[in-house]
């Protein structure tokens, strides 16, 4: 947390507003902090730490999976009892590791990291407020969240193992402890962690949502609002509708596993004993489980989108093509998004009739979808474009949104599902759509903001190295797992031995596995530029993008409260790049058209009527200035 | 394969001498001091745009060159009715998403090259057109109720009712290896069972109070179906939730415990075919599982065996049933069936091989079997 403190260093530089203030405490400042910048540092330095993790997870299975049997003994120091005498990973031990490289890269990195970092981050800068509506909350949010982490990282070293039956944990493989020994206190222990999680996630989800409905500054209507803050917003009610029903599910089955409960138990004959409980029924879980999962998918991936648009936008110096549009595309994948979940399960003995309902409302999605990749290559059509970082990491999430996207049209088919199903052909699909384009958004939202979040630039070249290392690693991983998806492989296998029919790519598998080493390898290089650039970076100023939105008229370091003196008001839409007419190739959100007379358009002309209205209301700033 | 490896590792050398090529460039250009873009452009701004243009390239190669290599490696075409269907379907769609797949990335690399910033030049204003946008909202629309009307027809099908004729087996999982049973030698005709009866030789938990069951007889290495007519498995699972997924055939289902479900399907080439097709005397079509279930999850491997009908009748015949390898369940049995049962007993391997079985009320049910309430009754 060293580092984290020292970023927030520079935010001593104080504002004569600030003198009067009385200095908080270095708990109260960079510890227990109420300050959204603090908190969202703190959620973003939390993601890279579990990252580190999950991803190295990752890569210990993908070294059984390209090398079987590989000898391991060289990491016996980390993996102990894990390995047999001749080195080799425990077939319990890989399932763990998938578990938990799912469970913390989808929770912990992706939901935490990317979402509570730039909704903390940005819904305030960019809305024009002093802070979020509860400060106190969001701070629990993030100790909710630290908590789980702590949970869950207690877990990894427990005798029995993580939780060990796929990220999922489908009872009764979860619920019952006699089934493999991850099930056991391991099981109970990611129980206790996911439920702490939830916690933090429906406090912070109601922050951000009551924070962009009521703090907006003077003149920041809906349709000025930047569609970073568009997509936080519909990802927050996401996340507030879906993850109770993934408490009840966890509740009901804490309960099946302590008290005996028959919720998804039934007619059950394990280690020679039959069990009593009938009537039960693990579909049951499924489905509350996958009202959670589904809409989860978007609640990491919409925030990724949000960003994407903001610096496409920025850094093609264009307005994004089809405001209104993404608007709209987004609020559609939000609302679809809660009623496809059963696409996870056409093979799962459910009714066949739901199966061709939610086929239907899954392939809808792709109309959204499509529309937000088209709007995005249009926005980059007849453009300047800079290629900072952030621009080159948000094409290439829309290419991998694209990619991963179109092989999801295949798996929302239900019969195309029957052969497709768990195999690595999904593996392959998620890690792009979702795992890489998400991880990509939060590259994109990290190299963008930085400045503003530190005060000093990222390396540039540095970033691109890293863009193209990543880039292209990640193609190299997942693209050939189609190729094995379509030639049957099972997910969550240890190993290929075991089959004439899996016996085909083992060099392919290989190549894969050395692809992954060198992606991992390569986000080193971010690891370094980030901490070096907190400390050595070269100082940002002001507005270092030459962007619109609000957070780039606070100062360089942007203090307690944001903006010393007024928040300025807002008077148009956050995308008036290379207007016509206009001097410069972007004019701020706080320019009002009454100075811009020689690149209005004709609409734009009546706003000027409307101006002294913004102007005479403060309604959301309860404090006037800067506290 | 090599190929794939070979392609594969090409890109990545080429793209990587690429990147330290631009790098040097950079650290020149900045040392000599000839850079002479704005402030605000990044420093190396052509280079990556460049770097699309090749990544577009090599990519397009790398695509072809491993869809090539790695489709040796597919699985044969499929060897059941509705799996080629399935297969058709596939790669129609396949083709159908190829082309966005391909037009989308690649206007995205080009149009990214192509507006790369120049000095002078400003961009184009341009936020909407609303045309342009409902045609290609329409586009997608059209194509995904193509796909999905397609989709549907074939899933219905394939998840209709099986047809009265069909070969019903059942198949057990549990941790971690598959059991199949069937009707038996005699009435082909599935027993009631109860997961409460399970124990370390009744695997499936046969009920033998059922006339039905006395015949039974299963296997836990391997499963025969016969060619050219409906197999309907009907799959449960003991433990925990396993997958039944037969990857030659396109099968898949989920083994639930306490909820049946089943999956019918036309296998129509037999195993000698496919061998002779193959021109692979070892290969045989096996059944896998592809729900997590515990340590052995990549190992529950089970043959399949289709062979014609006259062989798998065959074969049924000289199975022995449950009662006959484990003689002392007759207990078990009540006593109006005792005599009924004594047939299948070792000890009187000369009975009849074709005693018609009577009809009973039991046996109606206990041949249907779906739903929870089979085994509780």
């Amino acid at each position: 947390m060293s580092s984290l403190e020292t970023g927030i260093d520079i935010t001593k530089v104080h504002d004569d507003d600030h003198a009067h203030h009385e200095e908080l405490s270095f708990w109260r400042k960079y510890v227990f902090s109420e300050d959204h910048k603090v908190i969202a540092k703190q959620y973003l330095i939390t993601g890279i730490f579990w990252s580190i993790i999950g991803l190295g997870m990752s890569v210990i299975f993908r070294l059984q999976l390209g090398f079987p049997g590989i000898d391991m003994s060289w990491m016996r120091p980390i993996l102990g009892q894990w390995l047999d005498e001749t080195g080799k990973l425990d077939p319990n031990f890989y399932l763990a590791l998938v578990t938990m490289h799912g469970t913390i890269m989808v929770f912990f990195v992706l939901t935490a990291g990317l979402s509570g970092t730039f909704s903390n981050f940005l819904i305030p800068l960019q809305i024009g407020a002093r802070d979020m509506a509860s400060g106190f909350l969001n701070m629990l949010s993030y100790w909710f969240f630290f908590i789980a982490g702590v949970v869950m990282f207690i877990s990894l070293f427990i005798q029995t193992g993580p939780a060990s039956g796929g990220w999922v944990v489908y009872p009764p493989l979860s619920a019952l402890p006699q089934a493999m020994p991850g099930s056991g206190l391991g099981m109970s222990l990611w129980l206790v962690s996911m439920a702490l999680f939830i916690v933090s996630q429906l406090l912070g989800g109601i922050n951000y949502i009551t924070t962009v409905i009521n703090l907006r500054t003077r003149g920041m209507s809906f349709n000025r609002l930047p569609l970073t803050i568009w997509a936080f917003f519909i990802t927050a009610i996401l996340g507030l509708i879906s993850f109770p029903v993934l408490f009840s599910a966890a509740l009901l089955l804490i309960f099946d596993r302590q008290f005996g409960t028959s919720f998804y138990l039934s007619e059950i004959y394990i280690n020679g004993e039959a069990l009593p409980n009938v009537g039960g029924s693990p579909i049951l879980y499924q489905h509350l489980f996958w009202f959670l999962g589904h809409p989860e998918v978007y609640i990491v991936l919409l925030p990724a989108l949000g960003i994407t648009s903001e610096i496409i936008a920025t850094n093609s110096r264009k307005p994004i093509f089809g405001y209104r549009a993404m608007i709209a595309s987004i609020i559609g994948i939000a609302f679809l998004a809660f009623i496809v979940w059963a696409h996870h399960m056409f093979v799962s003995g459910m009714n066949p009739f739901l199966g061709s309902v939610f086929m239907f409302l899954t392939l809808i999605i792709a109309v959204p979808s499509a529309v937000k990749a088209f709007n995005y290559t249009t926005t980059l059509w007849r453009g300047n474009i800079r290629f900072t970082p952030a621009m080159l990491f948000s094409i290439g999430l829309v290419s991998l949104f694209v990619t991963g996207g179109l092989t999801g049209i295949i798996l929302g088919n239900s019969a195309l599902d029957i052969q497709l199903h768990d195999t690595y052909f999904v593996v392959a699909h998620f890690h792009i759509v979702m795992g890489a384009a998400s991880a990509f958004g939060l590259f994109a939202g990290v190299y963008h903001w930085f400045p503003k979040m530190f005060g000093r630039m990222m390396n540039t070249t540095m970033g691109q190295i890293h863009f193209w290392a990543t880039f292209i690693g990640v193609y190299l991983v997942f693209f050939p797992l189609h190729y094995t998806g379509i030639a049957g492989f099972p997910r969550r296998y240890y190993t290929f031995t075991s089959y004439e029919f899996t016996k085909s790519f083992t060099d392919l598998n290989a190549f894969v596995t050395i692809a992954a080493i060198f992606t991992f390898i390569a986000q080193f290089l971010f690891l370094y530029n980030f901490f070096y650039s907190i400390f050595k970076g070269k100082k940002a100023s002001k507005n270092p993008w030459q962007s619109n939105t609000l957070e780039w008229t606070t100062p360089v370091v942007p203090g307690h409260g944001n903006w010393p003196g007024e928040i300025p008001a807002v008077y148009r839409w956050p995308y008036d790049y290379s207007k016509p007419g206009a001097k410069e190739d972007f004019i701020p959100q706080t320019v009002p058209h009454s100075q811009t007379p020689e690149s209005n358009l004709p609409h734009e002309n009546e706003e000027i009527a409307i101006e002294k209205d913004i102007e005479a209301q403060n309604f959301n700033d309860q404090f006037r200035n800067a506290h | 394969m090599v190929y794939i490896i070979g392609l594969l590792t090409l890109v990545f050398l080429v793209l990587t001498v690429m990147v330290i090529a631009r790098l040097r460039n950079v650290v020149k250009g900045v040392n000599s001091g000839t850079e002479t873009r704005p402030e605000n452009i990044p420093s190396g701004n052509s280079w990556n745009a460049n770097l699309f243009i090749l990544f577009t390239i090599f990519s397009i190669i790398g695509v072809i060159g491993t869809y090539i290599a790695a489709e040796e490696d597919f699985l044969p075409a499929a060897s059941s009715v509705h799996g080629r269907r399935l297969d058709d379907l596939f790669w129609f769609s396949m083709g159908v998403l190829a082309i966005p797949f391909l037009v989308v990335n690649f206007l995205l690399f080009y149009f990214s090259y192509k507006y790369q910033y120049k000095p002078g030049r400003i961009a184009t204003y341009y936020p909407e057109n609303h045309k342009l946008e409902i045609i290609w909202t329409a586009i997608p629309a059209i194509v995904m109720a193509l796909l999905v009307f397609t989709g549907w027809r074939a899933w219905s099908d394939i998840t209709s009712e099986a047809p009265a004729d069909a070969e019903v087996i059942e198949i057990v999982g549990k941790q971690f290896n598959w059991i199949v049973r069937y009707g038996g030698v005699d009435d082909n005709r599935l027993g009631n069972y109860n997961y409460k009866l399970i124990d370390a030789q009744n695997e499936v938990g046969i009920d033998l109070t059922d006339e039905n069951s006395l015949d039974d007889f299963t296997n836990n290495t391997e499963i025969h179906i016969p060619a050219g007519r409906p197999v309907l498995l009907k799959i449960r699972a003991r433990d925990v939730l396993h997958s039944v997924f037969i990857p030659h055939m396109r099968v898949k289902m989920d083994a639930v415990p306490g909820m049946p479900t089943k999956f019918w399907f036309v296998p129509d080439k037999t195993t000698n075919e496919i061998r002779a097709e193959l021109g692979d005397p070892n290969f045989d079509y096996e059944l896998a599982c592809t729900e997590i279930c515990g340590r052995g999850h990549f190992a529950m491997r089970m043959r399949v065996i289709v062979e014609d009908e006259a062989s798998y009748r065959k074969w049924v015949s000289e199975q022995k049933t449950f009662l006959q390898t484990y003689p002392e369940y007759l207990a078990k049995v009540p006593d109006n069936l005792k005599s009924k049962a004594m047939k299948y007993l070792p000890e009187n391997p000369t009975a009849p091989a074709t005693a018609p079985a009577d009809s009973t009320t039991a046996q109606e049910a206990g041949a249907v079997g779906v739903g929870a309430s089979a085994s509780v009754r």
